[in-house]
């Protein structure tokens, strides 16, 4: 058993795929999935003598993502070249910054295991992506497609203020969430919108030096983000516990193994050279234009999520479910405007739906919100009935599936036509009352000698009776006057 | 400053520029004698002086995001000395 | 011995008859062709090209480009083994803006390999003789296009200049040629040496014909975010060929380094001709100039190092045959396709860019760039141009330096601090050092361009250096 005085030291390097329509440099397409080297335009592929253009919307959206995280946006950043030789970096070198990124310094406050910490940002700098080298593409060669070539990055570097897997994948999920709200990326995961880079170190108790890290390299998901990252914390230990050292190096998670490994490493010690881009001159943002930018930020994560428990009365966990990103925030507050305009009450019910049994029709389907089988309209439709008493909750579930298996347009529809509105005719449910009571002498009996419990059981016949249309609060009240 | 031959393989290694043995030597010579132009560097004072990256002090001028489709793939790929199937080969890099 | 014409009068007259355009392009092949062997001025011949007398501003005016200049569907080698067999699929900016005002390009220059060198005998392609003397250098990089004009080949020849590649084979070939500001024309498609120098510019027998080509090619360009958003003046109007009270320095620190003797007194000749045309001379100090050869050599190679990176064997140019694995491609194409000085200064840039130099060289090179830059801005405080000698001496014995690369780099420094200041500059014919010309550097504030080629052109009023042409290129 590793010794409980082991310490993790985390930091995540998350590389944004910026959703843009041309790349940082050129004006090549940055779709997703065309044939090979269809979008790498002369610049992409480094032809002689072509030059590279600033993408103005890249600059933009770096600027919401640092005002977003509350971080400092350099007025005059500056590209520089990064060089290493590898076949899909086409110039040999990599447009980057490093001396002067766009962002610096910000942060973001994460909840994980029972606590809120904030996790600092040490800075996020603008680059561009490289091509992809397919390994299996020939029987005996390598196949470069430069389609991605050019596409725009944010590199979002944390500080090593991260203890844990889970807050690491909170930490991650947490940015997630943010560059969908800002509409800065699409956070694709599996076609590689959002990549992340674990750095683990561990040591002895909490205030001793840093030791030597790992980096875990392009984690395309958060559970895998977690088993990497706990992979990596006990393997580093047990080698420490066992004498060892640990060697600064990088590794790759093998998800069919759940552990991670050293990749073959470099002949040589790296030496990128770094010098200013001489074909690109500063990025000047003026005051002005954060401002900007600052008044186009749409309501972000945190502040939507304490907006929906106070205004629609939800529990904190509820409300950090429904702005995990925007389309489910937006389905939620279009539902329940569509249920009535009591937010209040309706809010909680909307969002049982939402993250009970659309979650589920959605996991298993393996829809997103935007795909879901029934409209935010149609749901909001549903709520209603149940509040104003048309249906009970066990009708409205049956209206629901109609829903989703598109038997219906509407709630009402499913209502009206299958005659599943609730009995409000007193007589008639008295009708099925007094048969219930007749039927079973033994539970009245046990009512009046205090069991006050077994009226949940007659109401449930009354409801068999009345094939579940009659108000079941109605049903309560009518046995108890009658039998108390 | 004097560039010795273990300089010269380093710096040729890190370039991809293949420096056959028997011309290690005279590129180190060669290279030493352009670094002893450098030295003349070193004596000036360059305090507060602020490093030029460009000559003209003016900032980038951007670009309007609008992708516009790529016709000449083909005739790119026509370039290159080796590719197929749309994809450049080159001999099989181990991940 | 018959004038040249000039470009206004070849211009007009292929407006006027669009045929005798048609003709001169023959005219001008045929003369190429003759030339070649002796010259070996071009790598590439164009036949293709129609007479284009369009009725623009150089309608049907047959030129050369630099063979660094992309030409879409020829072939574009940059004078390198690296790219022999490339055919570019595009045209740089300065070749489609001469095409649009009428020029027909008939081949590409001969060059030194990827513009470096100051003898044009780093081209893979052979060495480029000088007109005026056949077993010299032409000088540097752009040495086929200035060959090409002394020897009357075409009227006018583009260039890139990046330490001096215009000025230096335009001084020792006995034409005029100008570097612009830096960010006065594209650099868009013209393939890079040193991108914060590098600097297209142009060959002619004189000012005035310079003054519409240059107007042709400059501008802004989307494509180039380094070029100038300003208008471009209308040059040839400029050329008014007054310079009554024109205040001309002379740096002491040129005129105090070492030159040639003959050379020496042909600039003080030339410089005693503007007083007499009504400029008033005076001294001025540049006490950085002699920090110019070595910030230079530090910046250019670094940024050398990097441009050239992309030469790898994989999307195009040269690759070695059947590489054994990627680090066996890469350094066998790469030691194939450059030439021996170019790998020199990949080499030079590299380390001085690398961990642990970074400081020591690339950065203090741009601090002291910012010193020589400060010693223009303040020379042009007082004065409305500088004039220096071009080059330290005439044209050079072919292979009498091509050994030495400090020797050799030591020609470019007259050129350099202008490079590394980025302003305007020009080189015009200023007599002779025994049978080789002399040239006279005119240097200008950024985008004076118009200043420097009416000073030229009034100097050149006086004078008849310019008109002279090389024995047997009449």
């Amino acid at each position: 058993m590793p010794d409980a005085s082991w310490q993790p030291v985390i930091g995540l390097e998350i590389h944004i795929q910026l959703a843009t329509a041309s790349k940082i440099f050129s004006s090549a397409p940055t779709a997703y999935g065309a044939a090979p080297n269809s979008q790498a335009s002369a610049v992409d592929i480094a032809l002689p003598g072509v030059l590279p253009v600033i993408n103005a919307d890249v600059i933009r959206m770096a600027v919401r993502f640092g005002l977003a995280i509350d971080a400092e946006i350099t007025p005059n950043s500056v590209f520089e070249r990064k060089h290493y030789f590898y076949p899909d970096l086409p110039k040999g070198y990599q447009i980057s910054q490093l001396a002067l990124p766009i962002v610096t310094g910000g942060h973001l406050d994460v909840a994980a295991e029972d606590q809120t910490q904030r996790i600092g940002i040490t800075r996020a700098h603008l680059e561009e992506d490289a091509g992809k080298s397919l390994h299996d593409a020939f029987d005996n060669a390598t196949g470069i497609d430069l389609n991605r070539a050019g596409t725009p990055l944010i590199e979002c570097v944390s500080q090593p203020d991260i203890r844990s897997a889970a807050q690491a994948a909170a930490y991650a999920k947490r940015l997630h969430t943010l560059v969908r709200y800002l509409g800065i990326c699409d956070g694709n995961m599996a076609e590689g919108s959002f990549r992340i880079d674990a750095n683990v170190s561990v040591r002895r108790g909490a205030t001793d030096e840093f030791g030597t890290r790992t980096e875990t390299k392009n984690v395309n998901s958060f559970r895998f983000l977690e088993q990497a990252i706990n992979y990596e914390i006990e393997r580093q230990i047990d080698v420490l516990e066992s004498g060892g050292t640990i060697t600064q190096e990088t590794r790759l998670f093998d998800p069919d193994r759940g552990e991670t490994r050293a990749m073959r490493s470099k002949e040589e010690a790296h030496d990128y050279r770094y010098f200013p881009d001489p074909d690109l001159l500063p990025v000047a943002i003026t005051a002005d234009d954060i401002e900007y930018e600052r008044c186009r930020l749409p309501e972000l994560p945190a502040a939507k999520a304490k907006r929906f428990e106070r205004d629609y009365a939800l529990a904190t966990a509820d409300a950090n479910a429904l702005t995990v990103n925007p389309e489910t925030a937006d389905y939620f507050e279009t539902a329940t405007a569509a249920a009535g305009d009591d937010p209040a009450a309706l809010g909680r019910p909307t969002a049982n739906w939402i993250n009970g049994e659309l979650a589920s029709v959605l996991n298993r389907e393996g829809l997103t919100i935007a795909e879901a089988p029934i409209r935010a309209g149609q749901l909001g439709g549903l709520v209603h009935r149940v509040a104003d008493d048309t249906i009970s909750g066990k009708i409205a579930k049956q209206v629901f599936d109609a829903l989703v298996a598109g038997e219906g347009e509407t709630a009402d529809a499913i209502i009206e036509a299958r005659g599943l509105k609730q009995i409000t005719d007193t007589n008639e449910i008295a009708g099925y009352v007094d048969q219930v009571l007749a039927e079973n002498p033994e539970q009245v009996e046990q009512y009046r000698a205090g069991k006050t419990k077994v009226v949940g059981y007659l109401v449930g016949q009354v409801m068999k009776a009345s094939a579940g249309q009659a108000n079941p609060k109605e049903v309560n009240q009518l046995i108890v006057d009658k039998i108390g | 400053m004097t560039l010795h031959n273990d300089d010269v393989r380093a710096i040729a290694a890190l370039n991809r520029i293949r420096i056959e043995d028997r011309d290690v030597e005279a590129t180190a010579v060669a290279l030493s004698g352009i670094f002893g132009l450098f030295d003349a560097l070193a004596q000036v004072d360059t305090t507060d002086v602020k490093p030029m990256a460009h000559p003209l002090d003016l900032v980038a001028r951007l670009r309007p995001d609008r992708a516009e489709p790529v016709t000449q793939s083909g005739t790119y790929q026509t370039l290159a000395p080796d590719a197929d199937d749309g994809l450049y080969r080159v001999p099989k890099v181990i991940g | 011995m018959s004038q040249p014409e000039t470009i206004a009068d070849i211009v007009s007259g292929h407006i006027a008859s669009p045929d005798t355009a048609k003709e001169r392009i023959q005219a001008c092949h045929a003369k190429i062709e003759r030339s070649q062997s002796q010259l070996n001025a071009l790598i590439s011949q164009d036949h293709s090209a129609s007479n284009n007398a369009n009725g623009g501003s150089l309608s049907g005016l047959p030129i050369l480009h630099k063979d660094l200049f992309c030409t879409d569907g020829q072939a574009t080698t940059a004078g390198s083994r690296m790219l022999a067999n490339f055919v570019a699929p595009y045209d740089a900016t300065v070749v489609s803006r001469l095409a649009k005002a009428g020029a027909v390009s008939l081949g590409k220059a001969n060059m030194d390999e990827f513009a470096m060198g100051s003898s044009n005998e780093t081209s893979y392609f052979g060495a480029v003789a000088n007109p005026w003397d056949t077993s010299c250098v032409p000088g540097g990089s752009s040495g086929g296009s200035a060959a090409a004009v002394a020897a009357g080949l075409v009227p006018a020849a583009t260039g890139t200049d990046t330490g001096g590649s215009i000025r230096q084979p335009a001084a020792l070939c006995g034409v005029t040629g100008i570097k612009p500001t830096y960010g006065r024309v594209s650099r868009f498609g013209m393939i890079a040496f040193a991108s914060s120098l590098d600097q297209a510019g142009c060959f002619a027998r004189s000012a005035a014909d310079c003054a519409p080509v240059l107007g042709a090619m400059a501008g802004f360009d989307p494509n180039d975010s380094t070029v100038a958003d300003q208008p471009v003046p209308n040059y040839p109007a400029a050329l008014t060929g007054d310079i009554n009270g024109l205040t001309i320095g002379l740096p002491r620190q040129y005129f105090d380094a070492e030159v040639e003797a003959e050379t020496a007194r042909a600039i003080q000749t030339a410089i005693r001709e503007f007083e007499a045309l009504g400029a008033q001379v005076v001294d001025v100090d540049m006490p950085h100039t002699d920090l110019a050869l070595s910030t230079y050599y530090i910046i250019a190679p670094a940024e050398a190092s990097s441009n050239l990176a992309r030469y790898d064997g994989v999307r195009y140019g040269h690759r070695c045959e059947n590489p054994t694995d990627l680090t066996d491609l890469y350094e066998r194409s790469r030691a194939e396709g450059f030439g021996r000085e170019v790998q020199r200064r990949i080499l030079t840039g590299a380390y001085v860019l690398s961990a642990g130099y970074y400081d020591a060289y690339y950065r203090k090179a741009q601090r002291t760039r910012r010193l020589i830059a400060n010693d223009f801005q303040q020379a042009f405080e007082s004065v409305d141009l500088l004039a220096t000698p071009a080059t330290p001496g005439p044209a050079f014995k072919l292979g009498s330096q091509i050994d030495n690369p400090t020797t050799m780099y030591a020609n470019d420094v007259f050129t350099l601090p202008a490079s590394l200041a980025g302003v305007p500059a020009m080189s015009v014919p200023a007599g002779f050092a025994g049978h080789l010309p002399v040239g006279l550097q005119l240097i200008g504030p950024w985008f004076e361009e118009s200043r420097l080629l009416n000073a030229g052109h009034a100097f050149q009023q006086a004078t008849d250096w310019h008109t002279r042409q090389p024995p047997g290129f009449e």
